[in-house]
């Protein structure tokens, strides 16, 4: 898969409690999240991002609560992949169980800025930065975890495995 | 070579001789938690693999986020998972009425034991590590696909020792340990590792304490924050758990990546300042700050130890004019001993209230959501920013005891202050 898209860019230990609030969390419709996704640190995400675009963030990306609603809103908005220097574990594998695939990047996400225009192509594991022209190589996803998001979620994952 | 705690279980539970930090794995799990929130997409994503449940001694489902119901929509996620536990005949289903803060209820009923993989749609499922057993918090989809299968898939992780001695003075606890701990390390210190506790202090800490340390394990991104089995669990489970199980221990020539000492005699009480739970200060080095609100409460500091340190504080003083106390016993059974022993009467007297067990507060969901402006000490886990209500409200964590003499003196206030 393919995806190229404008740069919505955030710091270190961005939570689950601000990527999708509690108090919008009695419901798990996904466009209910979606409106709300990011609101208590960024009030512009929900009603510009565009399908398409990707999300970039320093460390321990998706700290805190469990609740999968984080991943699911940051999908339902349009975001692609979500990029960061390193993810925190809950967060990590709720995205690989939706299909939100993921890019763990380093002190080399420092050199992705807001507004940067990226091009991911999962399957070679190429990010290019078109914007300054960098190109950073990804790490394939070990083992059983890269089947996983290859079939798109654990739920078909184990459909697949059942057949 | 040789095998921390958690590697141990987790060779047992995926049928292994050996396992290796970094190694992926699938394994069996004794137990899968899910509670109002985040039960009802778990549901969702079960039915979609259309198999019953694996077994249904082993599901547990608690509501205790948004009960007793909040508002509409919540009572309709409280619905769709007790339906699901009807239909399913999922054994350990906890109404209102007999539940609990799930963390506080399932030591407490001897659900959770040593040597077991537990995995709940809660992060704060590494709660049961303090009982000697893997419990770790997963997503919705994880819980749905294994109440389907039994099984999940993990990433070993690496180990850090914590290695404790000594004992905890007069008015420090276990989550002024844990909060020193996440103040050295940050709040990804142990990202993807696992917290093994050890050392002669682990003997001196009470299980309450160990409960409130494993709880808080996620908040330095580990994976798990596990305790050895010892006198002090063998009393707390005798009586409680009914279930066979298997006691580990990790081997004298296991693999730590880091090993970290702490002394609990040296330790003082803290408070973790917004708007992150690594800001940890000693409360002799927090400033003058006027607060609005105190809540004693939560899966952290919920259970009866808890408010017997609050009620100690409390009892023939008044709440603050200007703080509002909420004390939230962490189950029915915490409730009606604090009523046995005059605590709830000690609390209402002071000035506060006492609610039914409920998540509320602390997640910003109901019971004590805070306005613009506004800044609460709570005994609670997380202090990210809007975690108890307005984007522009902030919180304090801290134990019991600085909650009790900070709604007393409408400050962040040592015990000391209030005692003396």
């Amino acid at each position: 898969m393919i995806c190229q898209g404008k740069v919505w860019r955030y710091g270190d230990n961005v939570d689950t409690d601000v990527i999708i609030p509690a108090r919008y969390l009695n419901t798990a419709n996904p466009k209910e999240l979606a409106q709300h996704c990011m609101e208590d640190i960024d009030t512009t995400f929900a009603s510009n991002v565009q399908a398409g675009d990707i999300m970039v963030a320093d460390r321990n990306f998706g700290c805190g609560s469990s609740r999968e609603h984080a991943p699911v809103a940051i999908k339902e908005s349009g975001i692609t992949c979500v990029v960061a220097g390193s993810f925190a574990r809950i967060f990590y594998r709720n995205a690989i169980n939706i299909g939100l695939p993921l890019i763990e990047l380093g002190e080399e996400v420092k050199k992705i800025k807001a507004g940067h225009v990226l091009r991911i192509d999962l399957a070679q594991g190429i990010l290019e930065n078109t914007s300054t022209g960098q190109v950073f190589n990804v790490q394939p996803l070990p083992g059983f975890i890269r089947d996983i998001a290859q079939s798109g979620g654990l739920i078909n994952y184990i459909k697949e495995a059942q057949i | 070579m040789g095998m921390t705690m958690t590697e141990k279980i987790f060779a047992k539970h995926a049928g292994l001789d050996q396992v290796t930090p970094g190694q992926l794995i699938k394994c069996k799990v004794d137990v899968v938690l899910g509670n109002d929130i985040t039960a009802p997409p778990a549901i969702q994503e079960f039915d979609r693999i259309g198999k019953p449940v694996f077994d249904k001694d082993k599901i547990v489902l608690v509501p205790d986020h948004f009960v007793p119901n909040k508002d509409i929509k919540s009572a309709e996620q409280s619905k769709t998972m007790r339906l699901f536990a009807r239909k399913h005949r999922i054994t350990h289903y906890f109404e209102v009425g007999r539940m609990g803060i799930e963390h506080v209820l399932l030591p407490e009923m001897g659900l959770v034991a040593p040597g077991e993989v537990i995995i709940g749609a809660d992060s704060h499922t590494c709660t049961y590590g303090a009982v000697g057993t893997f419990a770790t918090g997963v997503g919705s989809t994880d819980m749905g696909a294994a109440m389907a299968t039994g099984e999940t898939w993990f990433k070993v992780p690496s180990s850090i020792k914590v290695e404790l001695t000594g004992s905890l003075p007069k008015w420090v606890c276990g989550k002024d340990l844990i909060l020193t701990l996440i103040g050295m390390i940050g709040v990804d210190g142990a990202r993807y590792q696992s917290l093994e506790f050890t050392g002669s202090g682990v003997g001196n800490l009470s299980m309450t304490d160990r409960l409130t340390i494993s709880n808080m394990a996620i908040e330095a991104g580990a994976k798990n924050g596990i305790f050895p089995v010892d006198a002090v669990t063998m009393e707390y489970i005798t009586g409680r758990v009914s279930k066979a199980y298997e006691v580990v221990e990790a081997d004298a020539d296991a693999v730590y990546e880091r090993v970290i000492a702490i002394d609990l005699s040296a330790l003082t009480p803290v408070v973790a300042m917004p708007h992150l739970p690594e800001n940890v200060r000693s409360i002799n080095k927090v400033p003058d700050i006027k607060i609005d609100q105190v809540v004693i409460g939560s899966c952290t500091n919920g259970r009866i130890e808890d408010l017997a340190e609050a009620a100690g504080i409390l009892e023939n003083r008044n709440v603050h004019e200007d703080v509002r106390l909420i004390i939230i016993p962490g189950s029915q059974a915490v409730y009606l001993e604090a009523m046995k022993r005059g605590y709830v009467e000690t609390f209402i007297k002071a000035g506060g209230v006492v609610s039914t067990p409920t998540c509320g507060p602390c997640l910003g969901g109901y019971m004590g959501i805070l306005a613009a402006g506004e800044r609460a000490v709570a005994t609670t886990n997380r202090n990210f920013r809007g975690r108890m209500g307005h984007v522009d409200s902030e919180v304090y964590l801290s134990g019991p005891a600085v909650a009790a003499a900070s709604a007393v003196m409408g400050r962040i206030s040592a015990p000391w202050e209030v005692t003396k």
